[in-house]
């Protein structure tokens, strides 16, 4: 049988073939989602508490996305060893694009390549291009680019300051000037207001950030992406390590900021990319294997190992 | 068995302490606490020690160390102020600036430097920089300026600070790349993904780990400081003044004589009764300060254990 | 978008001049401090090695200096240079074993755990006396009656209290701080399995010990005692007050205790001596002897390089 060559871009919202009946646990509605603890994290104004959990989540604000990055024919490799070879992938603001695949498969590579921290492996070469608002990012400073790229790892890994300081990094060591305290105090509140711990730490900013939680540790970590405000949040497995109680906080907090910035998200879990993702790319041996919709890609996928892979045969 | 052996190196502690002090005591006790203290000309005090009557009762204690302690103090702040802030540099250049080929070539010249004896270090100095500072930088005037209190012959404070430096910088300099190096890769790496470049990540996060370290290596450097005797006896100065700073520029040329190189200059007369026991007071003195300094390097370097650097 | 397929190997880094101000300050602040360093152990290796080419004299290695105040007429420094190898002989063999006992006392047994403390500070506060303090403690011990056979007993029964044995003694303590950590080192890093793989076997702790660990640490104990060594060699303190600063070695009594008996120099002290702070009429000699002295410290570096490098075991299968 002959393999379907991945869809080009024009083609990408129209279903070439009808879905062969397999498997299709993951189109109904049924709750298969972790159901909401007994309290509320307090202050985060939930957008749609009752809707999260009955469906997949809440669809994107419709209209035209504006592409924010792109990757284009991106080739990594570590030494002889290939990463990733030939990904195409335009990554959206106000979606959410989740990056599945088993482990090895270059789901992180790609990521980390978007900010450009796979150069600090010293064996690591690249070639394509990858442009962010049609700028290529090998033009740019790099510390310009990752001001504008912010990333968020698996492990929660707060600097051993206080939260404050945490926070204010990287608006302290992005310029020159080195911003007072007064002047950072409102972006400072901002960004844990929009990482929805300001509640929780509002009162104790001077405290080590290595006292907080696992899970509020992570929303840290991304409040301290956000503080610079970026125009792209990469996420790489961010959960991964968490309790699922802390999981959904920061599910519902990732759909929050879909809207402000461009997401992606790296996660194995199929059950994630299908609560909060609106874009999701299949990888595989490092290869882009099918890229398309959320529903498009666990409901009627295309290609065979997407449909293994989305059906459980491997993982 | 094994038990006793490792026990042997207590007993060898307790057993200088004991009788470091007991043979110094005359000397601290003759003086009280104005052993410590200023007044008259050191070397003059040691030569109506060295010529003290036979009889133990008539035996001259007189000492005025202050002389000898200020000039322990000045080469040992000064060597370690610089060569700590150079060490520090030097480590973050081999650990994030240093191209590979500089750090091969590097690496092995920190190791080699400190492993240079100090009589190297101290004939290099006596033969090129003591004549040279006395022909080039020391003008005719400045050396008649203080004609009548000391002479000026180039040995002084500012060789041996120099020496000193350049003795004590690799061993800090292996102690902080060592920590540096263990500071945890997850902080490196978001503060890099934060935007900062490569010095700021540096300045603001390695270093700030680092720290418990960096005390460290400055305190074991202090206690080599201290009981360096040979280099300094030979380029520190030949006569045991106290550098005065308000002298303004003459201060840098003045000699000096650190408390251990004392020791090692005046050791021939360590079979004159009243002089051994001041010689011995002055071992008490570096022993109990070296001592000091080495239980609180290994108590600072302990914080540092979680990042895996061994004490 | 063109999809441009030109190879991008590790894109540059990012570029310094457009740092802000202070951080270019630190960045090349730390170059300079880094290249410093280079350019000092350059100018000290090459300045010592023009002068002692420069000086350079076959008859110095096999002539014995002569017994004479005034060195610069004739003489070489033999004696000096056998008495720097007796001693560091003398001072190893004394270190190794006492440094090895110590170290496995610690890391493999160890109990009580405040004793264990304890010697671990004690030897870092040996580590960190000065030689000059040791020298005059070993006077002190070696001036004991009870000692006296170990150096001249003079008339009157003072005695002498310094001879190549008290010297050695003294000096093995610089070098058994360096021993216990190089051992410590090597015999941590052999993972909790391979002990336990030869408890299962039936062999006894101490057995484990001399047939298992020990050999497997060797590379470690043979860095510690190398820098030991080359501290042991360098010292100048110990010598001046413990070897009896006689130019030529002395035999105390015949045979070889006699020459542990015996009095003698090294390079060490032979440099100074003749420096102008010693009695200073020949500074070549002394500068051919610093040379050969930082040749041998090149030398000792070198193999404990060789040796750590020789060092990596993988103990996973």
């Amino acid at each position: 049988m002959e393999p379907v060559a991945p869809p080009t871009l024009d083609e990408r919202d129209v279903i070439l073939t009808p879905p062969p009946p397999v498997r299709r646990i993951l189109v109904d509605r049924e709750p298969n989602v972790v159901p909401p603890g007994p309290g509320r994290p307090n202050g985060a104004a939930p957008s749609t508490p009752s809707t999260l959990t009955a469906t997949r989540r809440p669809d994107a604000s419709p209209g035209p996305k504006i592409e924010r990055m792109r990757a284009d024919d991106v080739s990594i490799a570590y030494g002889d060893k290939e990463a990733v070879s030939d990904v195409t992938v335009p990554v959206r603001q106000g979606e959410v694009l989740a990056l599945i695949g088993p482990s090895g498969c270059g789901k992180t590579t790609l990521l980390r390549s978007f900010n450009r921290l796979v150069e600090i492996t010293p064996t690591a070469s690249r070639t394509g291009v990858i442009s962010l608002d049609g700028e290529d990012v090998d033009s740019m400073e790099v510390t310009a680019l990752r001001r504008r790229v912010s990333m968020v790892f698996q492990q929660p890994n707060p600097f051993p300051m206080s939260v404050f300081d945490n926070v204010a990094y990287a608006l302290r060591e992005q310029g020159s000037r080195r911003p007072g305290k007064e002047e950072l105090i409102d972006p400072v509140a901002d960004a844990l207001e929009r990482a929805g711990l300001w509640d929780e730490v509002g009162d104790t900013l001077d405290h080590p950030a290595l006292r907080l939680s696992g899970g509020q540790q992570q929303r840290l970590c991304i409040a301290r992406a956000l503080a610079a405000r970026p125009e792209v949040l990469l996420l790489d497995e961010p959960c991964s390590a968490l309790d699922p109680r802390s999981t959904q906080v920061i599910e519902e907090l990732i759909l929050r900021l879909r809207d402000e910035v461009a997401v992606v998200i790296v996660t194995h879990n199929m059950q994630q990319a299908l609560r909060i993702a609106d874009h999701v790319g299949f990888m595989y041996l490092g290869e882009l294997v099918e890229y398309g919709p959320a529903d498009q890609v666990f409901g009627a996928p295309r290609e065979i190992r997407t449909r293994e892979y989305v059906g459980g045969a491997f993982g | 068995m094994l038990g006793a052996v490792a026990c042997l190196v207590l007993v060898l502690i307790a057993g200088m302490v004991i009788f470091v002090f007991a043979k110094a005591w005359p000397s601290f006790a003759h003086n009280g606490l104005a052993w410590f203290g200023s007044g008259g000309d050191v070397d003059l005090q040691f030569e109506d020690i060295y010529n003290s009557p036979a009889n133990p009762d008539e035996y001259v204690y007189e000492l005025r160390a202050w002389p000898l302690l200020w000039g322990t103090f000045l080469i040992t702040a000064g060597a370690v102020a610089i060569g700590l802030t150079f060490a520090l540099f030097a480590a973050i250049f081999i650990v994030e600036f240093a191209p590979a080929q500089v750090n091969r070539i590097l690496e092995p010249v920190v190791r080699l430097l400190a492993a240079v004896p100090s009589v190297v270090y101290g004939l290099i100095g006596i033969l090129v920089l003591v004549p040279f500072v006395a022909d080039h930088l020391l003008s005719q005037e400045r050396k008649e300026s203080v004609n009548y209190v000391v002479q000026l012959d180039g040995s002084g404070l500012m060789v041996g600070i120099l020496i000193l430096t350049v003795m004590i910088t690799p061993i800090m300099v292996a102690i902080v790349v060592d920590a540096l190096r263990a500071v945890p890769r997850s902080w490196i790496e978001g503060a890099s993904a934060l935007g900062a470049n490569r010095w700021r990540v540096m300045w603001t996060i390695a270093v700030r780990t680092a720290r418990p370290a960096i005390v460290a290596a400055a305190v074991l450097a202090t206690a080599r400081a201290l009981g360096e005797a040979i280099m300094l006896s030979m380029v520190a100065g030949s006569a045991s003044f106290a550098p005065n700073p308000l002298d303004g520029l003459t201060f840098f040329f003045e000699p000096t004589r650190p408390l251990a190189s004392a020791l090692v200059e005046n050791v021939e007369g360590l079979t004159v009764v009243p002089l051994g026991q001041t010689l011995y007071a002055f071992a008490a003195i570096l022993l109990v300060t070296s001592m000091a300094l080495s239980l609180g390097g290994w108590a600072a370097k302990q914080p540092m254990r979680k990042y895996g650097v061994r004490p | 978008m063109s999809a441009a397929a030109t190879a991008i190997a590790t894109s540059p880094r990012d570029s310094v001049e457009n740092w802000p101000l202070l951080d270019r300050v630190g960045y090349y602040a730390a170059w300079t401090a880094g290249v410093a360093l280079i350019v000092v152990a350059a100018t000290i290796v090459i300045y010592l090695a023009i002068k002692g080419a420069q000086y350079f004299d076959l008859g110095m290695f096999t002539e014995s200096p002569t017994a004479d105040i005034d060195q610069s007429k004739s003489g070489g420094f033999k004696d000096p240079l056998l008495g720097t190898i007796l001693l560091t002989v003398m001072a190893t063999a004394i270190a190794a074993p006492i440094g090895v006992a110590i170290a496995v006392w610690l890391t493999e047994y160890g109990r009580p755990a405040w004793l264990a403390r304890a010697v671990e500070s004690g030897i870092e506060v040996v580590a960190g006396t000065p030689s000059i303090v040791l020298a005059i403690f070993g006077l002190l011990v070696f001036q004991q009656q009870a000692l006296g056979f170990l150096s001249f007993e003079a008339e009157g029964n003072a005695v002498f209290g310094r001879s190549f044995i008290a010297a050695a003694t003294m000096m093995s303590l610089i070098a058994l701080p360096l021993v216990v950590g190089g051992t410590r080192e090597a015999l941590h890093a052999i993972p909790g399995h391979v002990r336990e793989a030869s408890y299962a076997l039936g062999k006894t702790k101490a057995a484990t010990i001399r047939r298992v660990l020990l050999p497997a640490a060797r590379p470690g104990i043979g860095t510690g005692t190398a820098l030991g060594m080359g501290r042991v060699a360098g010292d100048t303190a110990i010598v001046i007050v413990l070897l009896g600063a006689t130019l030529q070695i002395q035999r105390g009594s015949d045979g070889l205790f006699g020459l542990f008996r015996g009095t003698g120099s090294t390079m060490t002290s032979y440099v100074f001596f003749n420096s102008p702070a010693g009695e200073g009429n020949a500074p070549e000699k002394a500068y051919l002897a610093a040379f050969v002295l930082l040749i041998v410290v090149m030398i000792l570096n070198f193999a404990i390089t060789r040796i750590a490098r020789g060092r990596q075991v993988s103990w996973s299968r």
